[in-house]
């Protein structure tokens, strides 16, 4: 579990993130959404340590990494795992060396336990044929996945992914959102998803939190969200007809008012 | 204000490096990759620029020197100073600062952009000791060696030019070469390649390191990294011969 305390982030004189609290659960896929500015990505990077905060404190299972000293931060972040935006995969290396990367640098495995290492994470990731292959030679989902298998090589307890579907086709969005919830159970992680794919939305967030410049403006699951009264959360949700129609669907079907797609353009008039 | 803000960060990230490897096999491997590719890699251009020099430094002399009382020895001895003492250090260097410099900015601006250098801080791996002090260390073992290289490549170049374009025999030349030589100019040679390699390789390292946008500004930073680098090798240059000659 992650406990996110007060958390004040600011460039420049400008408070990017003011006073954000929440707390991360163990076992579930917890989302945080936002639209483009509200400084998720920012209260990711805090929590990752990547930015300092300015104020509160970040707790890792009751131990307090933003009071931790270098030497227990860098021990710290050999058990956190983190897929970027754009995969951040090393150009020179291939997926194989990629991957076998931080076990190179962090554990003292044979060549051999390593390579069964590196096959174990690729399987588990769905690939299985591109151990050779170099990162300019793989699609955006592979590099994804690539991202995902370096990221849980060293059986991390906190597995971090900002924008996993940014730049990805739907039909790869659920391949990845599907991967990142079976992680999630199979290993009992605490995972975070940034992201502002409505669709990994209802599919993965167990729980959801949104930012609002740079504010927690609201908290809830993907079951809860739909009827959520918050304006602001509605209005980001909602922002095409195609949702808010699907939306009001959703609705007349909870209410039995529809039992099947035929009824329901008849009763949206 | 603005050179006192960037020296400060730039000593900042010097100081930072020091700091106990995590895996000192994977540093090494990394050092090594390092010497391989900024300075063995950098050998051609070197091998070609010193020929050049040295037989250039022969054709124009023997230009200037048309008096009769001037033995022709002299010739050699000419080349061979301004060859130890200014063309193989600085030029050599110079022309290094362009082509490693460059690679330098580039390449970790590559990272930075990419979000690479965020992966291996998140790792727990500190990226100033990884990414920055093999390139350092490298230039620092590999450049003196290069300039050695340049030294007798220059040389060779000169006593080449010299035959060939009928000037003075090789026996003239290795006669002039052997006459009145210091020795201490060869040190002086060196103290200036090993400040050189460390501005070549520190000041784009640190402009790599610190890039933040695109695939604009990494340019940018590229070529700010190699201007800055030739001013301070020309500053330093200016410096140490005040200093030391």
């Amino acid at each position: 579990m992650i406990e996110v305390q007060h958390i004040r982030k600011g460039f420049d004189g400008r408070v990017v993130i003011d006073d954000v609290s929440a707390t991360l659960e163990t076992g579930k896929c917890n989302l945080i959404i936002g639209s483009s500015g509200s400084g998720k990505t920012v209260l990711m990077k805090c929590i990752v340590g990547l930015f300092e905060p300015d104020a509160g404190d970040i707790i890792y299972d009751d131990q307090n990494f933003t009071a931790m000293n270098t030497k227990d931060k860098k021990a710290m972040r050999q058990q956190i795992g983190m897929l970027f935006q754009g995969s951040a995969l090393f150009d020179s290396m291939t997926v194989e060396q990629n991957i076998m990367f931080p076990l190179d640098m962090f554990s003292n495995q044979t060549k051999g336990e390593k390579q069964k290492r590196v096959d174990e994470v690729l399987d588990r990731v769905h690939l299985t044929d591109a151990h050779k292959k170099f990162p300019a030679e793989i699609s955006g989902g592979m590099k994804k996945r690539v991202g995902i298998a370096r990221a849980i090589v060293l059986n991390p307890r906190y597995l971090f992914c900002d924008e996993p579907n940014s730049g990805l086709d739907p039909q790869t969005s659920l391949v990845i959102d599907k991967l990142i919830r079976e992680i999630t159970t199979d290993f009992n992680i605490t995972t975070v998803v940034n992201t502002h794919d409505m669709n990994s939305v209802m599919e993965i967030g167990d729980k959801i939190i949104y930012m609002y410049q740079g504010l927690k403006e609201w908290e809830g699951t993907n079951k809860e969200i739909i009827f959520s009264k918050n304006e602001k959360l509605n209005s980001f949700i909602f922002a095409s007809e195609f949702l808010q129609d699907a939306k009001d669907m959703r609705m007349l079907e909870m209410k039995g008012k529809i039992s099947d797609d035929r009824d329901m353009n008849e009763m949206l008039k | 204000m603005y050179f006192f803000n960037h020296f400060g960060r730039f000593i900042l990230m010097i100081k930072g490096m020091f700091t106990r490897p995590e895996n000192h096999k994977m540093y090494w491997k990394e050092l090594m990759h390092q010497c391989a590719e900024l300075g063995i890699g950098s050998l051609g251009i070197v091998a070609i620029i010193s020929v050049f020099i040295g037989a250039v430094s022969t054709v124009q002399t023997a230009y200037q020197l048309v008096s009769p009382v001037i033995p022709l020895a002299t010739i050699a001895q000419i080349v061979r100073d301004t060859v130890i003492l200014e063309f193989a250090p600085t030029l050599t260097c110079i022309v290094l600062a362009g082509v490693v410099g460059s690679k330098i900015a580039s390449e970790l601006g590559n990272m930075r952009v990419s979000e690479q250098i965020d992966a291996l801080e998140i790792m727990g791996i500190n990226t100033k000791a990884y990414l920055v002090m093999p390139k350092i260390l490298a230039c620092l073992i590999m450049i003196p060696l290069l300039v050695v290289i340049a030294m007798t490549l220059g040389i060779w170049g000169g006593r080449f030019a010299g035959e060939a374009a009928n000037i003075l025999s090789n026996e003239v030349f290795d006669r002039g070469l052997l006459l009145d030589f210091i020795p201490y100019n060869v040190t002086f040679a060196l103290t200036k390649a090993y400040t050189f390699a460390f501005i070549i390789s520190g000041i784009p390292a640190y402009y790599g390191y610190n890039v933040k946008g695109g695939a604009l500004e990494i340019g940018q930073s590229s070529t700010s990294a190699v201007v800055t680098s030739c001013v301070a090798i020309l500053l330093a240059d200016y410096v140490l011969a005040a200093l030391m000659l």
